[in-house]
């Protein structure tokens, strides 16, 4: 990654990415003051390319001239950068790793079939929605009846799901389903997720997040 | 540090460069443990209970607590046994970042590149996933520069989170090299590299566990 000449915190990011949300959350939770630049994806910035020449993506937090990529090892850094307060991810080992897998298991499996699920017709379509419903009720089972993924605490797993909940709303309308019906704990979980304010300021409207689809439908041809 | 009976288990199969990867992070941490070989084409009973999720190799049972997906055994056995043996990420965050974003990028990007030579049904093909594997080196060779700090690995003086992440690959990558006459770490494509990986074949807590190249052609 190129060092680049900035000063504090920046975050280059796109205002419905659910990747720059994490990172927004997270910063928000440790009362990070940043500097939000928003990217026109179809015409990245300099310092986007000279600060993730790698993956030239979004988001990337530059902490002091030092950039960091990918969204999770993003909030694990902030996580560690901050310590004093509000920590995301548990002290133990053991739960630490858990929390690291279903992270990894969110960031594997529900943007890729979430898109699936509007960029397809029919059958392509229906097998995307029986999957995302079974996604969801995995992680419903994993939620159990816990406040939050990490128990008490809002942490780790809460931010790689969280900006999700506003792309329920475009799921359930392209592929005609209820996610309420399909996984109620989890909607449940997601409005309290809601109340606190680092999540309320950060996710989009989800009727927003639908029109943004929308766009990208036009632009690869889907109807 | 013994281990007490039937405190650390591994599942696994002795070929996978994924189980390879906690095999070097429990050996850096002198950790004893039971390494139960899973039988080819068939899951056991106890794998598919232990990871209900991917039901795939490698799975740790520490004290029949289960954890999954190497890297994250990995992370975790570097934790549990702080302690012992070298720490595998580095003690400084920003570089502890440097090293999850290169080793995410070795299996999300670089792998498939690698495994996309064997794969290849054409020349084109092959020539094709073969330029973009060395692009990935290339890359990946930078970042030994910037990592190791002029040390052995990317760790610096001890195998570290990047060099079990990529050097888990190396008996794959000379399988590769063997059935297709292509040199992935090449002298003068990757200098740095090409020694690294001669260097990580011959660590103690490396060479008992990986795999001999003749076995893998069988």
């Amino acid at each position: 990654m190129g060092e680049v000449d900035t000063k504090g915190v920046v975050l280059l990011d796109f205002w419905v990415s659910p990747f720059g949300q994490r990172c927004r959350i997270a910063l928000a939770e440790k009362g990070v003051e940043y500097e939000f630049r928003e990217e026109n994806l179809g015409d990245k910035s300099p310092l986007l390319l000279k600060s993730n020449p790698v993956h030239k993506k979004i988001p990337v937090l530059i902490h002091d001239g030092k950039p960091v990529c990918e969204s999770l090892i993003i909030v694990q850094y902030i996580d560690e950068a901050w310590p004093d307060c509000a920590p995301l991810l548990p002290a133990d080992p053991y739960a630490r790793a858990q929390a690291r897998f279903w992270a990894d298991f969110i960031d594997k499996k529900i943007y890729e079939c979430g898109t699936r699920l509007w960029k397809l017709k029919g059958e392509g379509q229906a097998a995307a929605k029986e999957e995302l419903i079974g996604i969801l009720k995995l992680l419903e089972g994993e939620l159990g009846d816990k406040k939050y993924f990490g128990g008490d605490a809002f942490g780790f797993v809460d931010i790689a799901l969280v900006p999700f909940v506003s792309w329920f709303y475009t799921y359930e309308t392209c592929a005609g389903f209820s996610i309420e019906e399909a996984a109620p704990k989890l909607v449940a979980w997601g409005k309290r997720c809601m109340e606190r304010e680092s999540v309320a300021k950060t996710l989009s409207d989800p009727h927003k997040v639908y029109e943004f689809v929308g766009l990208l439908k036009k632009r690869f041809g889907v109807e | 540090m013994a281990a007490e009976e039937g405190e650390v288990r591994l599942i696994g199969a002795w070929p996978s460069p994924f189980v390879l990867r906690p095999r070097v992070a429990l050996n850096l941490k002198w950790v004893e443990y039971e390494f139960l070989q899973e039988k080819f084409g068939e899951k056991s009973e106890l794998l598919l209970r232990s990871n209900p999720v991917y039901k795939k190799i490698p799975v740790l049972l520490h004290h029949d607590k289960p954890v999954c997906e190497s890297m994250i055994i990995v992370e975790y056995v570097d934790g549990a046994w702080a302690n012992s043996g070298h720490a595998i990420l580095p003690a400084d965050t920003y570089e502890r970042a440097l090293h999850r974003f290169w080793a995410f990028y070795i299996d999300d990007k670089w792998f498939p590149s690698m495994f996309g030579i064997a794969k290849a049904e054409t020349e084109e093909a092959k020539a094709e996933s073969a330029e973009q594997a060395w692009a990935g080196l290339k890359l990946l060779e930078e970042a030994f520069e910037k990592l190791s700090k002029g040390k052995a690995f990317f760790g610096g003086d001890t195998i570290g989170y990047v060099d079990i992440a990529l050097g888990s690959y190396l008996g794959w990558a000379k399988v590769i090299e063997r059935m297709t006459g292509l040199k992935l770490f090449d002298e003068e494509k990757t200098p740095l590299l090409a020694v690294w990986a001669g260097r990580f074949c011959a660590h103690e807590a490396v060479k008992e566990v990986m795999p001999e190249t003749e076995k893998l052609m069988e």
